[in-house]
């Protein structure tokens, strides 16, 4: 009898450091996007070679938390999933593993590099782009009359579209938009913005719909605001308008006029055990290839960062309606985007929040 | 000492002096409690002292400009910033070898995103030059001036190397100052122009606004207090739990339910135009401004008000007022004379208690204040978990921490501390 138990534990012990590796924790934004990527990634990829996949809805706050992790020297996350600017700022302060994206993704069908086929997505060294989204407008189409919006301009024009309209509290694709609006072609909107003139011609646009601003900070409320009729159009993620519109019914049209184009994507934190970067490597090359990242878009509307992937797009998994027409890449939506500079507001960003945020206090 | 000499030391039983033995009896005790209380000594040193004070010497911590690059330090230090022009070869020299030796350790974007806290496009000029500089062979491949120059045009100018020489030191007050609206020009101090200042504006609103909550948490609690102290015991807790249920909710919900009730298409403002007090047109603003957090904020914390004001009123005997009554006192005069007095510790434990809380409060502001609304938390936490500038967040918490001591400080001198309880 006690030999039994002593095998047992034995045993036990032979096993539990075998099943903790077994383990990887992996972090994003929650919702209905974590989900997408746990029906597209994570299942298949526990399927394929046993590990069991831990999320954390923490990306959010993931900047703070690395920095906070890898000061402490305890890095407990695997994988983690980011904007674009983010990945910069990680990079920039050595808490993101930089990668040889050749080296470690998977190449297209068809044999193109992983660096070609994501091409110009690839804004840092530590970031493997996953999908791109947009931030973009929707309005309500019973409060709107019958000439629904068509220019971003519009959003400025409070004649034409009195009521309250939404945008994020921040400097970013706000200040771009008014300066769009007030005259200054898309192709000089960085030099105007660079100057202090600029900021001022900037905040003195968006100075002329101030009073009919409500500002959000979190993605939710914009749809949530344009349910209640709280706003007659307002700025958030297209996905978040998509599930609006096509999940729940609500009467808010797109308008695609633009539409910012942003990246989210994948990075390794830095400080991680050889086995656990591995690890983390292995997943990545497994979740960013073509047929994967086309998978996620059956059940969210972004469009996938891979080249090689659009074509695959296909029907929404549970609506059973085409995709590729709510994709923010999709030709007809995407006739005028704005594409904004990573590298510029990586240096201008603290700057301008200064200045933007004394002007909200105004 | 001196009685010894005089008479003779006193003795205890066992011999030694008395004194002696005394003061080793009394060192004992002391010990033991020592000994008593160190687990949770030891324990607040560990999870509060110890990591506050960490994240406040952050606030004037400023030693990565020196560490990463030491030469370019060194050799800055004979450069005169006011000259207009910069530097010669030896500094970009000295630069060169650092950032090939930072940018191999991939540190030097690191300095990069600090400096470009105090001048915006530095961060780009250490990542672009970094690319470089790795591959350069320091000894051969100078010199380096025109290089850098040539990387990024930037490098060229005096205003990037005065940020560089003004941050060099391993100490700085720079965040202080920027938390205070200034800045560090070419002369020393200076107020930062009239569009990036707003940090001032935030701390003085911080305080007025939970002034004002805290006022209002008085004037509704009071009532429900002395209610809640005066009825029999079984309804009282009835109604207690009408007070506590709220307490235990979780706070996103109670503030989201808030602005459902508060916003222009919201229950109160559908309930005013369907009795037609308000016009369709005309309906009013209660959300996204200082009214909302102050409503919101007021409903939130009004829990740590009434708790403490029950729990002193509880205390007050019934009999006082009657015996109030019977010298003739009339019903305004016994509450104002006899009963006010006595629960005033209850409303100082309150105001205490939600003053300090409501100034450190960003959640609720956050999601109802609209841009009028917000406190200086919601900056702190801006910069603690986007920005990343956490020297700054350190600066701003350390001005509040002390604003906090010096309102309790100001408290204690006037209403005194001994007058506040808990129950």
């Amino acid at each position: 009898m006690k030999s039994k138990v002593t095998a047992l534990a034995i045993s036990a012990a032979l096993v539990a450091p075998s099943a903790f590796a077994q383990e990887m924790t992996i972090v994003s934004w929650g919702g209905s996007y974590s989900k997408s990527q746990q029906l597209a990634y994570h299942e298949p990829y526990t399927a394929k070679t046993g590990i069991t996949i831990i999320n954390d809805d923490s990306s959010a706050e993931a900047v703070a938390k690395i920095r906070a992790m890898n000061e402490a020297g305890n890095v407990t996350w695997d994988v983690v999933d980011v904007v674009a600017s983010d990945a910069m700022r990680l990079c920039d302060e050595g808490l993101a593993e930089e990668l040889d994206h050749d080296a470690v993704l998977a190449a297209a069908p068809d044999g193109t590099s992983a660096t070609e086929d994501f091409g110009d997505l690839i804004v840092s060294d530590c970031f493997v782009p996953q999908i791109v989204y947009s931030t973009t407008f929707g309005y309500r189409t019973d409060m709107v009359g019958d000439t629904p919006p068509s220019s971003i301009c519009d959003v400025f024009d409070l004649e034409k579209y009195p009521g309250k309209r939404s945008l994020q509290k921040r400097p970013i694709d706000n200040m771009e938009w008014a300066l769009y609006c007030d005259g200054v072609a898309k192709e000089d909107i960085y030099d105007v913005l660079g100057t202090p003139e600029g900021v001022e011609r900037g905040l003195a646009k968006l100075d002329t719909i101030k009073d009919s601003v409500v500002w959000w900070t979190a993605g939710a409320e914009t749809p949530q605001l344009l349910a209640d009729g709280e706003v007659v159009m307002g700025s958030t993620f297209n996905g978040r308008l998509f599930s609006a519109i096509a999940e729940q019914g609500q009467p808010i049209g797109m308008l695609w006029d633009m539409q910012s184009f942003d990246l989210d994507g994948w990075i390794i934190p830095a400080g991680l055990s050889d086995e656990r970067k591995q690890r983390a490597l292995e997943y990545l090359f497994f979740a960013t290839d073509t047929q994967r990242l086309a998978d996620q878009a059956k059940y969210i509307s972004y469009g996938p960062a891979r080249k090689s992937s659009a074509p695959l797009v296909g029907k929404h998994a549970s609506l059973g309606i085409d995709m590729a027409p709510h994709m923010p890449t999709d030709p007809a939506n995407a006739g005028n985007v704005h594409i904004y500079d990573y590298e510029w507001w990586a240096d201008n960003r603290d700057d301008l929040d200064a200045k933007f945020q004394a002007w909200l206090a105004k | 000492m001196s009685d010894t000499t005089q008479s003779g030391p006193v003795l205890a039983a066992d011999g030694t002096p008395l004194k002696r033995s005394l003061n080793r009896a009394l060192r004992l005790q002391k010990m033991r409690a020592l000994a008593l209380i160190a687990p949770l000594l030891l324990f607040v040193l560990l999870t509060f002292i110890i990591p506050i004070g960490q994240m406040l010497f952050r606030s004037v911590e400023n030693d990565i400009v020196a560490t990463t690059l030491p030469r370019t330090v060194v050799a800055l230090q004979s450069w005169d910033a006011a000259s207009g022009v910069a530097p010669d070869e030896a500094v970009y020299t000295a630069l060169a070898a650092d950032l090939h030796d930072a940018a191999k350790a991939k540190t030097h974007t690191r300095v990069g995103s600090r400096l470009n806290y105090e001048t915006p496009g530095i961060s780009s000029l250490f990542r672009k030059a970094g690319r470089k500089a790795k591959k350069w062979d320091v000894e051969a491949d100078g010199p380096f001036k025109e290089q850098f120059i040539k990387i990024a045009k930037g490098w060229g100018d005096p205003d990037v190397w005065r940020t560089i020489q003004t941050y060099s030191p391993k100490y700085t007050n720079g965040y202080f100052l920027n938390a205070a609206d200034m800045q560090k020009g070419a002369d020393g101090a200076e107020i930062r122009p009239e569009s990036e200042r707003i940090y001032i504006t935030l701390f003085k609103r911080t305080l007025i606004m939970s002034l004002i909550i805290t006022g209002s948490c008085i004037v509704l609690a009071y009532p429900v207090a002395w209610i809640l102290a005066n009825l029999p015991a079984a309804k009282a807790n009835l109604l207690m739990i009408l007070v506590l249920l709220p307490f235990w909710t979780s706070l996103l919900v109670r503030t989201s339910a808030w602005k459902v009730m508060l916003q222009q298409q919201g229950v109160i403002n559908d309930v005013l135009v369907w009795l037609g007090l308000v016009a369709d047109d005309a309906r009013l603003v209660m959300i996204n401004n200082q009214l909302g957090t102050i409503i919101a904020m007021t409903h939130i914390l009004l829990p740590f008000m009434i708790l403490p004001m029950y729990s002193v009123m509880q205390t007050i005997q019934p009999t006082y007022l009657r015996a109030a009554k019977s010298m003739g006192a009339t019903n305004w005069t016994a509450f104002w004379r006899v009963y006010f007095p006595l629960s005033v510790p209850g409303i100082g434990a309150g105001s205490i208690l939600v003053f300090i809380l409501s100034i450190g409060y960003y959640i609720t502001p956050e999601l109802v204040g609209g841009t009028k609304g917000v406190f200086i938390s919601n900056r702190i936490a801006f910069h603690i978990s986007s920005s990343l500038n956490w020297g700054l967040a350190a600066a701003l918490g350390s001005i509040l921490l002390a604003v906090v001591l010096i309102l309790y400080w100001a408290y204690d001198k006037i209403v005194g501390i001994d007058n506040v309880k808990l129950g």
